[in-house]
Order: C-alpha cells, then sequence, then structure tokens
C-alpha cells in the first residue's frame, strides 16, 4: 500500500475582496500518494490554483485540514509553515521566478540555506543537482544568460536540492516553446520515476498528459479524479 | 558561530548596497552631514565655551574688580588742554571695603600710570603700576626671578620695583636687572625681582602687560600725587585718580554676589558720577557657561533635525528598494525564507548605509575642526562622547527607520508578491 504523502479533508478557503466574500474552494477532500504524479486541471476560477498554493503551505486555509507527511499543517505558524517549504517542498513557476543578482549556483542553494544547511554541505549538494540537470558548466552565470528552458532547468535543481517531499509545478512550460517545453516535462518524468512526487496545475491537456493521473476542478469543487480519501 | 543563513542573508543586503553605488552613496549623504555636522558644530563650541572660561578663570572665580572710569560726561567738556579732571576709585574706598565688610578676604589696589622708563640710554614706553605684597597672589602671577615688593617696602616707600618680563628684556636684554637701577622721570629704583611671562593678547602695543614696571603703592603715592598725564592723539589731558583698580578676594565663593551687591551700595553712596565700574567674574563665568549651553542645544538640534531628514531619505529609498523587489521577496518567502530573515536582509541596508554615513561623517566631522584651528585660529575642542554620540545616532537611525521598510517587506503576502510584475 502506497504512502499518502499528502491528504486534504474538506480544504475551504475563501478571500474577502472588497467586502465581498468568495469562495475559492468550497470544500476538497483529496488525497495524494508517494510517487505519484498528477495533473491539477479546471478552467479560470476553478480554484486550482488556490488549491496548489494550499498544498504548496504558501497559505492556510480557512477550514478544513492538510496532512503533509503524515502532520496536520493547516494551523501551522508563519515560522513553522516556512520550515515546511524549504525542507519539504519544491516550487516551479511559470516564470522561472530565478532571483536575477544570484548566479546558478546561489539560486540553486537558496533551499538550504533558509534550511540552515551549512555552507559545505550547500555547494555541494547545489554543484551536484547543476549537473544533474545538465548545467553543470554554467554554475556561475546569472539567469539573464540563460534561456527560458535552461532557466527552467535551475528552477528544478532547486526545488529538489533540498530532498523535497513534493513538487509543486505550475504552469512549468507556460512560457517555452513545445520543444523545450517537451525536454522539460521529460526531465519532470524522469524525476518521478525515480521517485519523486510531482504535482502540476495546467490548462493544456497535451501537458496534462505526460501526467499519471488527473485531478480536475470547477468552481472550487473536486469534479474528477484524484485518490478518494478513505 | 554565526549561522550561515545569517551571514548569507548579511551579504546578500551587502551585495544590494554594492549594486546601485551611486544610490547608495547619495542616501547615505544625509547621514553623513548629519553626523559631520553634529561633530564640528558640538567640538567648535566646546572650543569657544572654554577659551571664554580660561580667560575668566585668570580672573579669579572669588574675585570682584572694580575699575576707575572716566565719566563719560567729562570727555566732551575736555576740549582745553590742560583742564584737571577727578575721577575714580579712592584709599578711603579701598580702606571702607576692607574694614567694613566680613566677607572681603583680600584687597589689592592699584594705581596705573604712563610713563617712560629708561636704563642707560635704552627706553620703554610703560605703565607704572603702584600696589602692595600680596598682589601676585591675586593675580595668579610670580616673580621668576629675585622677588617681589615687601612689606618693609611699602613701609618705608622704598624706591624698589619689580619688571615686568617683556621691559626687562627690551631694557636689559641679556644682562642681569637684579641690583640694577632704572629712572622713571627723575627717580631711580632698584629692581628686586623680574616678572614671569603673562599670557596676553596684545603683544608689543602699549597695552601689553609684560612691559609693566611694579613699584610699592605708598611710593607711587608719594612720587606721583595722583597726578597723571595722558597723551593721546594730538591733545593731553591731566587726571588725578588716586586707585585705578581694586580688586577684591572674597572669602568664599558663595559670598561673591551678596558682597559684590554691598560693594556697588557701598561706591554709590560716596561717590557723586559714576566713575567706576565693577566687573564680577563669576557673574560672566555663569553667562559664558548659559551661552554655551544654548548654543550647544541650538546647534545640536540643528545637526539633529538633519539626522532626521538623513534617516527620512533612507526610509524613502528603501520603501521603493522593497517595492522593486517585490518579486524577490516573494520567491525568498516561497523557498522557506522566515519573516526575519527578510527583515534582517534590509534592515542590513539600512544599517550599513546608517553606520558606513556615520563613519564618513566622523571623519570629516573630525578634518573640519581641525581645519578651523588651522587657517581660523580658533581653538576646538573634539570631545570623545560627541563622537560615541554622533555615531551611535547615525546607526539608531538606521535600525529605526529601516524597520519600517524591512517589515512592510517581511510581511507581504508571498502569493500576492509573486504576482507582482
Amino acid at each position: 500500500m502506497p504512502d499518502k504523502i499528502a491528504e486534504v479533508i474538506d480544504l475551504k478557503k475563501t478571500y474577502f475582496l472588497g467586502g465581498v466574500a468568495v469562495e475559492a474552494l468550497r470544500g476538497i477532500t483529496l488525497a495524494f500518494n508517494e510517487g505519484d504524479f498528477a495533473a491539477i486541471m479546471g478552467p479560470s476560477g476553478s480554484g486550482k490554483s488556490t488549491l496548489l498554493n494550499l498544498l504548496g503551505c504558501l497559505d492556510r486555509p480557512t477550514s478544513g485540514s492538510y496532512y503533509l507527511g503524515g502532520q496536520d499543517v493547516s494551523q501551522f505558524s508563519d515560522d513553522e509553515l516556512s520550515d515546511i517549504r524549504s525542507k519539504k517542498l519544491g516550487f516551479i513557476f511559470q516564470s522561472y521566478n530565478l532571483i536575477q543578482q544570484l548566479s546558478v549556483l546561489e539560486n540553486i542553494e537558496v533551499p538550504l540555506v533558509y534550511q540552515g544547511a551549512s555552507p559545505a554541505e550547500c555547494k555541494e549538494r547545489s554543484t551536484k543537482l547543476a549537473e544533474q540537470v545538465g548545467l553543470g558548466g554554467r554554475l556561475k552565470h546569472r539567469p539573464a544568460e540563460l534561456s527560458g528552458g535552461e532557466q527552467q532547468r535551475v528552477a528544478i535543481a532547486r526545488a529538489i536540492v533540498n530532498d523535497s517531499l513534493i513538487i509543486l509545478a505550475d504552469e512549468p512550460t507556460g512560457n517555452l516553446d513545445s520543444a523545450t517545453g517537451a525536454e522539460i516535462l521529460l526531465l519532470l518524468s524522469r524525476l518521478n520515476e525515480q521517485g519523486k512526487t510531482i504535482l502540476m496545475v495546467t490548462h493544456d491537456e497535451k501537458v496534462a498528459a505526460h501526467a499519471r493521473s488527473v485531478v480536475r476542478l470547477n468552481d472550487g469543487w473536486l469534479v474528477d479524479g484524484g485518490t478518494k480519501a478513505e | 558561530m554565526i549561522p550561515f543563513r545569517v551571514t548569507t542573508t548579511i551579504k546578500v543586503g551587502l551585495k544590494s548596497l554594492m549594486l546601485h553605488k551611486m544610490r547608495s552613496i547619495l542616501t547615505a549623504l544625509g547621514v553623513i552631514f548629519g553626523v559631520c555636522s553634529v561633530i564640528a558644530m558640538l567640538s567648535i563650541g566646546e572650543g569657544a565655551g572654554w577659551e571664554a572660561q580660561q580667560q575668566l578663570k585668570l580672573l579669579g572665580r572669588d574675585n570682584i574688580i572694580i575699575k576707575s572710569i572716566k565719566p563719560p560726561e567729562e570727555e566732551v567738556a575736555n576740549v582745553e588742554r590742560g583742564r584737571l579732571i577727578n575721577y575714580g576709585l579712592t584709599y578711603k574706598d579701598a580702606e571702607r571695603i576692607a574694614t567694613t565688610i566680613p566677607a572681603v578676604k583680600v584687597v589689592v589696589p592699584m594705581k596705573r600710570m604712563d610713563k617712560d622708563v629708561y636704563f642707560g640710554a635704552r627706553r620703554v614706553t610703560s605703565q607704572i603700576v603702584g600696589t602692595v605684597p600680596w598682589y601676585p597672589d591675586i593675580a595668579n602671577f610670580h616673580v621668576a626671578r629675585g622677588h617681589f615688593l615687601t612689606f618693609t617696602d611699602m613701609a618705608r616707600k622704598n624706591n624698589v620695583c619689580a619688571l615686568g618680563e617683556g621691559i626687562a628684556k627690551k631694557l636689559f636684554t641679556y644682562m642681569d636687572p637684579l641690583g640694577r637701577a632704572v629712572k622713571v622721570g627723575p627717580d631711580y629704583y632698584r629692581v628686586v625681582g623680574v616678572m614671569e611671562q603673562r599670557a596676553t593678547l596684545k603683544k608689543g602695543s602699549a597695552d601689553d602687560l609684560n612691559l609693566d614696571i611694579y613699584i610699592p603703592l605708598t611710593t607711587a603715592r608719594e612720587r606721583y600725587s595722583d597726578i597723571n598725564v595722558r597723551i593721546t592723539s594730538g591733545t593731553f589731558q591731566v587726571e588725578r585718580v588716586e586707585l585705578r583698580q581694586i580688586t577684591v578676594t572674597v572669602n568664599d565663593v558663595k559670598n561673591v554676589p551678596t558682597t559684590a551687591k554691598i560693594i556697588r551700595q557701598l561706591l554709590k553712596r560716596f561717590h557723586k558720577k559714576v566713575d567706576y565700574e565693577i566687573v564680577v567674574p563669576l557673574d560672566l563665568l555663569h553667562q559664558a557657561q548659559k551661552t554655551k549651553r544654548i548654543f550647544s542645544v541650538v546647534l545640536g538640534s540643528i545637526a539633529a533635525i538633519s539626522l532626521l531628514v538623513g534617516g527620512i531619505g533612507i526610509m524613502n529609498i528603501m520603501l521603493a528598494s522593497v517595492t522593486e523587489r517585490t518579486r524577490e521577496i516573494g520567491i525568498r518567502r516561497a523557498l522557506g525564507a522566515k519573516r526575519k530573515d527578510i527583515i534582517l536582509q534590509f534592515l542590513v541596508e539600512t544599517v550599513v548605509l546608517s553606520a558606513g554615513g556615520g563613519v564618513l561623517g566622523l571623519i570629516f566631522g573630525v578634518v573640519i575642526p581641525l581645519l578651523v584651528t588651522l587657517f581660523a585660529d580658533m581653538r576646538t575642542i573634539i570631545t570623545l562622547w560627541s563622537l560615541i554620540l554622533a555615531f551611535g545616532i547615525s546607526v539608531a537611525i538606521g535600525v529605526i527607520f529601516g524597520l519600517y521598510p524591512a517589515s512592510r517587506a517581511a510581511n507581504m503576502d508571498p502569493i500576492e508578491a509573486l504576482r507582482h510584475e
């Protein structure tokens, strides 16, 4: 029986925009197993980005619970959530989101630094991962000197440098051409084969096809897919 | 050991400052100017105050100095040659002050006359000061060689004198004056002592105190019977003045104000016109101290305001910098940065800016008073506490004016921040 790595129970999120309450998630119950590669799909306003943010501990639910690696993190403090993010999660964004003033190596290191690792460890692991994604020779380059595909590969290295439980990807190929996009998706598939759990938000069916399961949301409700909680 | 995450965050802050060198320098200018002006102004103020206080200390805190002054009405009337004017302090005044006021410890009466002094062929225009044997103690001005006038000299009205350092040098050059005689008018005075050098602002001029010669008061009274001829620019004036000055030492500083009042009343009773002036060094000292305090407060306030402006400048730039880097803040938060990491990152920038500005301001603040002393010949005193105060305030400004932008950065919602341009 595979381990449940992330589980949400009746998760709700309500925003208040100028006095009006907007229910982004109306009660999602869902579980992911270790080694899953799931695509989270839905039209705009379906709540998929909100779900990803909650799964990534960037935000707290209005009600409901979220178990990550067995821990209930739904009521964690800001500092505790920051710790979880640096130690257990990895992010990949559509616009790469690398820090422009830092080199490739320094960018990959960031989660480790905030985790509290030693300088030697940071350097060693970051170098290894840069090589793993094929950028071993560009360690001192700045993001501005890299192509889109190369920047996304740095982002991927950064997302796994801390041995994260889950990689959360938000439209990872959105800013890339189809050829480069395919390369990235191939890299993600390879990581998944090595045992990494990947949750990917996308609106593109072709991209979703690279995942191994699909979760569909509409208007804040879960309408299809996902391993149902017991 | 400082954790790696802290040193890295500090390095990030420093790197950011280095990226915009021009901007950093311009931002720090306010603090540089503020710190520099605090130190420079305070040291100029301290210097000015010290000079004044030293002058007054020489006069003596527990002294009251009464001088004869020519009453103003006479000045206009005395156009004709040879008119005799009678004014000023009298021997009786000195006696009354010495005997009737209990708080008075010592009274030193003095006569002064303009005379030429001769030795052989050499001549020096000098002032003869007729005074008492205890004058050196009051004036804190002693003989360098030989001895001053004695009680016997006073009693016997001896023709002896003590020479000022300047006049001794001019008349005797390398010869020993002691035992020799100088000539004033038809009289000879045996030199019994040579005074030490006295600091004076009017070196070489007719008012140079080192050109004075001291004889017993009794001798002066007998020889010159209070008549003095003053030659000034074309005309000459003949005046009768018994005493030019009376210096009174009070037994305790506490009693100075009341004693001054009593003396004032005493003189008023016995003088028809205001032909005297009472100088109370203690009052002047208090005045000088008060002035210095006000001076320091005003200058300090101006400098403090400029430091404040500098701090606001820093805060302004930091707010803009935080907005510029909203995306980066969001990314760092997403990767695990806690709020305090973000605060540290931006606080490092402001503290380095203000402390760096403080150090530069310190350097300029020390150099400028030195230049002022060199070129304007004014004494300046750089105190350690002003340096510590100014630097401490500059660091505090960095922290205070940096906290607001830093906390704004730290409290940003990471999701909103990531969405930012």
